[in-house]
């Protein structure tokens, strides 16, 4: 092991044991949803696989990867971790948190889903764990935050690498959204839960889970567009298109992402239709920095192929490296995200948002985001990043490059499926699909499709677990090679306004301040009688 | 900040068609006064049984002929159930829940409204073929929550 890495090798091997679970409980569910009978199926492991999938994808699998990922940056574009001692407490805590959460969950003590709406009671551990693991995150933070300062000490005036830039927007946007959550879990989920208090306002709970539900997608994003903007032109062969916009696109994202929480609430009662519709305003302007970085990576592409002579106006797409396992991940990616930026503008789009609420839909939907266009670059990402945080040659090569491929067909199956099924009614989250009548009729065809696409899936998951596992235990030992990053065509030489991470920060908490006081105070001001805890798994 | 005219190009082209996706959404709200289900009400989600309007949740007609709805989701059921109402009239339901969070989706129409403990959800729907539709609870609200379904009833209005 390369030993300078062995922080950020710890975290992304927590990452991708936690996706290697995960998967196998993916699976379970497409084949269940479409009556597929296969032994032990029960609606309580059914119920028990949507939690443990949810949580150990959304939660473990990413805030893993994301650390592991910010340490290795902070290594090699700082040249330095303050805090390293602290950084393996964190790490310790999260994974223990991790880990009791999810016994709870696979006893069946905890089947409330990664959401856990409250009045639906989990296991008191299953609360506590996910607190060690957001805790163990914060720390993250401040070590990273740290790291920087230090650097920032010995370099003044120079502005960062994009990549540190792109963590740091990140775990600005991490902390803001989080408070939301230490809102709902320790002010009220924790307490309620040990029988301390007796009573839970279930909407005020639903409203801080979404003040953070929301920005957690581009809490996952991201670090995905730190490794675009800065890995990818590089693996591709050009260079980056603009840096600049590179820094104003992530700054744009800590802006904005918080204050849109209620787009995930537009049928919810005690919010007003007014209130929903400035959050809607702001989920439509959080799409920007999304369009502006498709220019800036498909014109850095440009450049890369026509470096390598291309000259026609499309021929340069077929000089990219297409066999390279990170390329074509992050490529792949890349295209889900045009059906997934899509699909979230009508998901978003106020009153559309009716005809797909809560449909099968949404599970198509966030399946080609955070399913593809995340799972998919950071699985790619480990492959660049594996030979040079172990010192160890990459095996199995040839599995690693039909891997990405097999993703991306099992992904257009499986939701392009969902998406349809959803436009017909077909509920999210059911055990079975063939309800009764006609509908369910002209909903089986659809899930069995749906499920094939997710037997490729998990095809595709084991092929990336056994490449990971087997060049971690048996991959030649070699020389690690260097980080390289993407060169801008024109460098930055000074600072400018979207290096100022204070006035940011102040300007989002401002803007939250606003999009959450008046409505939060409006809803405590009426008559609330709270609920007491139920069980029904 | 130097931007290439292209990437200029793109930008402002990028912010044109945000602004007209949301310069749709804001025609159907002014125009049509198109808008999801808001209502702020709240109710004791513990003493549902005594309530005059929840303890008995039902179809009523009022004296303008608009038709109300009064539904209370329980695990794991829907009640009343099935829900009679009329064709090409406005019809007001009143959703709460007796116990945890469940989802109230009416099958092929856009009334999909969220049921919360301690909250009363109401939205207007007219619904203009007559026949029977699925209400299926959308929200996982326990072991059974795919076996949530109800049925609504619209019936050809007469003369």
């Amino acid at each position: 092991m390369n030993s300078r890495h062995s922080l950020a090798a710890a975290h992304i091997g927590v990452a991708v044991a936690a996706f290697g679970v995960a998967s196998a409980m993916g699976v379970l569910q497409a084949l269940s949803i479409a009556d597929v009978n296969f032994p032990y199926r029960s609606e309580s492991l059914y119920y028990i696989s949507v939690t443990a999938h949810g949580v150990l994808m959304a939660l473990v699998f990413t805030t893993f990867f994301i650390m592991g990922l910010g340490y290795a940056l902070a290594q090699e574009s700082l040249g330095r971790i303050i805090g390293r001692r602290l950084a393996w407490i964190a790490f310790v805590m999260g994974l223990v948190g991790s880990v009791g959460a999810a016994v709870t969950i696979l006893r069946g003590q905890s089947s409330v889903l990664y959401t856990f709406y409250p009045p639906m009671k989990a296991h008191p551990l299953f609360y506590i764990g996910a607190t060690l693991l957001i805790v163990a995150s914060w720390i993250w933070g401040g070590v990273m935050i740290a790291s920087y300062r230090s650097w920032r000490r010995e370099h003044p005036g120079e502005p960062v690498a994009l990549s540190i830039h792109g963590m740091l927007a990140t775990i600005i946007l991490w902390y803001l959204a989080t408070a939301g959550l230490a809102v709902e879990v320790l002010g009220m989920l924790i307490p309620w839960s040990l029988g301390v208090v007796g009573k839970i306002d279930p909407e005020l709970a639903r409203s801080f889970f979404w003040w953070f539900g929301h920005p957690l997608v581009y809490f996952w994003l991201m670090p995905a567009y730190v490794l675009w903007y800065t890995v990818l032109p590089r693996v591709a062969g050009g260079k980056l298109f603009s840096d600049p916009l590179g820094r104003m696109v992530f700054i744009l994202f800590v802006v904005l992402s918080v204050p849109v929480g209620f787009h995930h609430q537009f049928a919810d009662p005690g919010i007003s239709a007014h209130w929903k519709l400035v959050h809607t305003v702001t989920t439509y302007a959080v799409l920007y920095p999304s369009f502006v970085t498709a220019f800036t990576i498909i014109a850095s592409l440009e450049v890369a192929g026509r470096m390598k002579g291309a000259r026609g106006l499309f021929n340069w797409i077929g000089k990219l490296p297409w066999r390279d396992p990170f390329f074509s991940s992050v490529a792949l990616a890349m295209i889900a995200f045009i059906f997934g930026g899509f699909g979230g503008a009508i998901n978003a789009a106020y009153a559309m948002n009716s005809m797909v609420h809560n449909t099968a839909w949404i599970q198509g939907h966030f399946h080609v985001t955070l399913g593809t266009t995340v799972a998919l670059t950071f699985m790619g990402a480990t492959y660049w990043l594996l030979p040079r945080l172990l010192g160890r040659e990459l095996r199995l090569l040839s599995v690693a490059r039909i891997q990405p491929y097999l993703w991306f067909i099992g992904v257009a199956l499986f939701s392009a499926s969902y998406h349809i099924a959803g436009l017909r009614g077909l509920p999210r989250r059911v055990y079975s699909a063939s309800l009764t009548g006609e509908y369910g009729a002209s909903w089986h065809g659809l899930t069995r499709v749906a499920a094939l696409g997710a037997v490729v899936l998990f095809l595709s998951a084991l092929c990336f677990v056994t490449v990971v596992v087997s060049t971690w235990i048996g991959g030649k030992k070699i020389q690690p090679p260097a980080f390289e990053f993407a060169a801008p065509l024109r460098p930055a030489t000074t600072l400018g306004v979207w290096d100022r991470y204070g006035l940011w920060t102040v300007v989002a908490v401002l803007l939250v301040a606003v999009a959450y006081g008046y409505p939060l105070l409006h809803l405590a001001a009426h008559p609330r009688y709270g609920s007491p805890p139920f069980q029904p798994f | 900040m130097h931007v290439e005219l292209y990437e200029r190009i793109w930008m402002w082209a990028a912010g044109g068609l945000l602004l007209l996706f949301l310069g749709a959404i804001f025609l159907t709200v002014g125009l049509q006064a198109i808008q999801p289900p808001s209502h702020i009400e709240t109710v004791d989600p513990t003493t549902l049984a005594t309530d005059p309007e929840f303890g008995k949740p039902g179809v009523t007609t009022r004296a303008d002929g608009s038709v109300v709805v009064s539904v209370v989701a329980q695990t794991f059921s829907f009640s009343p159930d099935p829900i009679e109402v009329p064709a090409n009239r406005p019809v007001t339901f009143r959703l709460t829940s007796a116990d945890v969070i469940h989802g109230f989706e009416v099958v092929g129409t856009n009334a999909n409204a969220m049921a919360i403990p301690g909250y009363v959800s109401q939205f207007t729907v007219t619904f203009k073929e007559p026949g029977e539709y699925l209400i299926g609870c959308n929200e996982y609200c326990g072991t059974l929550h795919h076996n949530m379904v109800g049925k609504l009833i619209v019936k050809k209005e007469t003369p």
